[in-house]
């Protein structure tokens, strides 16, 4: 599913972010990122769905090979990609109904089986009965939620989710993780970057450990490994 | 693109109109003020222009005849002033009529001792009119030297106004100037203006754009909204531009048709209205259309 072959990321201002990383994510595995701020696991992510491109090294995804993928063709690798963000990074003026529908828009669903999907997700997400509040009438977890259902409305094959959590207390944490988890056990990957030590050690999935550009600990069932 | 994603594009641009609110209005006063601007501007040096026209093509060239010159002399000097290719109409007045003239603009009394005795001091007399009112003092040094050598040539004398003449051409030439220059300087203003209005529309865009190219949207359906957006704002904003700046013309053509003279009176609204309306509405449509494609380009790049 994911496939990344010695790969390496210097910024134009050179910084060494990632300095040959080999990763290999599997169909319906769900994997947290894990590492101190500024070790590279936001330039990990941001490979994934090819904000960022590698310096040297192979990376695909979903068999898209991203170091061939032409600019053009970038909105179609992303349609296969949903990704979610700790900034929730809805569109401002749109309902949470229109955020999810335009998801959809962009592939050019027929508008019937569009309503029908995404009522579905929103129904999945619990939000149904808050799909004409615009984000900045919802709650953080709500918003969050809506990002999900995004994310999900297209079914994609992988969620590339960079600190889902961050921004939440502790019970809505939970409540986002729960929803995670059905999707990842509904089949979908999901590579899941974070700093939250209790989820990761409560909720035992494969753990990526990386500090300073490097891949230093890949475990299965793993746990957090450090002290915040 | 499929139709059904056309109607969606329609929809979303139509629907950010009302989204934006108080960024859609204050983009249309923008386009509604600089187009107001530069319409006045424009109707004001048309007019201008118009009265400069009128003005020059008042000047004319008188050329005296000598009193012995034959009728066939006189054929000659009229051939010769009609060859010249700036001469646009020669018309001759007899003595006669030259009389018969001066009793119209000096009254009965001046020309009554003339007529008692039957004497007419008057010679005879071309007018000519030339076609750019500017060659006037070259056309009459022209005709002029039709004399040649010749002291007792048919020609007695040639007047058209001097220094009047060309005072008069100094003034509508500065109109002319000051009115070019008044139409680009406000043209270069409205730009700003509009250009501002769009910076600060792309800092509120810029964030909307890179989460959508990240849901997987193509470069050409994000920018389809945003097009029709702003065609919307900048043609909403011309017609509102359009009916403030007809109105107006129409009450002051109205107003004006009571104290203006002969000399100078105003294009008639039915002379304009028609181009007038064209070019406001296309030029609503250009800066909507330009506006909307560079206040996202920028972004798209992401």
């Amino acid at each position: 599913m994911i496939d990344m072959q010695d790969v390496w990321k210097t910024y134009p201002n050179g910084t060494h972010a990632l300095k040959g990383v080999t990763v290999q994510i599997d169909r319906s595995e769900f994997v947290y990122v894990v590492g101190p701020s500024g070790a590279g696991k936001s330039t990990f992510m941001k490979l994934m769905y090819r904000e960022e491109v590698p310096t040297k090294g192979q990376i695909s995804v979903n068999g898209f090979n991203l170091g061939k993928l032409k600019q053009r063709n970038i909105p179609l690798l992303r349609r296969n990609i949903g990704v979610i963000f700790q900034d929730y990074r809805l569109l401002p003026k749109l309902t949470a109904y229109e955020n999810v529908a335009f998801a959809m828009e962009v592939i050019e669903a027929p508008r019937k089986i569009m309503k029908k999907r995404v009522m579905e997700v929103l129904d999945l997400v619990g939000l149904k009965n808050k799909a004409n509040r615009e984000p900045q009438h919802l709650s953080g977890g709500e918003q969050q939620r809506v990002a999900i259902a995004r994310a999900i409305v297209n079914n994609p094959s992988v969620i590339v989710a960079d600190e889902p959590t961050g921004n939440l207390d502790p019970e809505t944490s939970w409540g986002i993780m729960q929803l995670l988890d059905e999707i990842n056990f509904r089949g979908t990957t999901i590579v899941m970057a974070t700093h939250n030590k209790e989820i990761v050690n409560t909720m035992r999935k494969r753990v990526l450990a990386i500090e300073d550009g490097q891949v230093v600990r890949d475990q299965l069932r793993g746990e957090y490994g450090y002290e915040f | 693109m499929n139709f059904n994603t056309l109607l969606r594009h329609f929809r979303e641009g139509t629907k950010n109109v009302f989204r934006n609110g108080w960024m859609s209005i204050a983009s249309m006063l923008s386009i509604v003020v600089s187009l107001s601007l530069l319409g006045v501007a424009l109707l004001l040096v048309l007019n201008l222009d118009r009265a400069a026209d009128e003005v020059d093509k008042q000047i004319e060239i008188s050329v005296y005849l000598n009193l012995e010159i034959d009728q066939a002399g006189r054929d000659t000097v009229e051939q010769e002033i009609r060859s010249m290719p700036e001469v646009q109409e020669v018309s001759f007045v007899s003595k006669e009529e030259g009389l018969e003239a001066m009793r119209e603009t000096l009254g009965d009394a001046m020309v009554k001792g003339y007529e008692e005795t039957g004497t007419n001091p008057l010679p005879d007399m071309f007018k000519v009119q030339v076609i750019e009112a500017t060659t006037v003092p070259f056309v009459a040094d022209k005709i002029s030297a039709l004399n040649g050598a010749d002291p007792d040539g048919p020609i007695y004398e040639v007047d058209y106004g001097k220094g009047t003449a060309e005072r008069l051409f100094q003034w509508t030439q500065t109109v002319r100037l000051v009115g070019v220059v008044l139409v680009l300087a406000l043209g270069v203003m409205a730009m700003f203006l509009i250009a501002n209005t769009i910076k600060i529309t792309i800092i509120a865009r810029r964030r909307e754009i890179a989460i959508m190219k990240l849901v997987g949207a193509t470069n050409r359906f994000i920018r389809w909204p945003f097009f029709i957006e702003g065609v919307l704002i900048g043609m909403t904003g011309s017609a509102i531009t359009l009916g403030i700046l007809l109105y107006v013309y129409f009450r002051v053509e109205l107003a004006a048709s009571g104290w203006t003279s002969a000399l100078f009176t105003l294009i008639p609204l039915s002379d304009v209205w028609l181009w007038f309306s064209i070019l406001i509405l296309g030029l609503g449509f250009l800066i909507g259309a330009w506006g909307s494609t560079i206040s996202i380009r920028k972004f798209l790049k992401v």
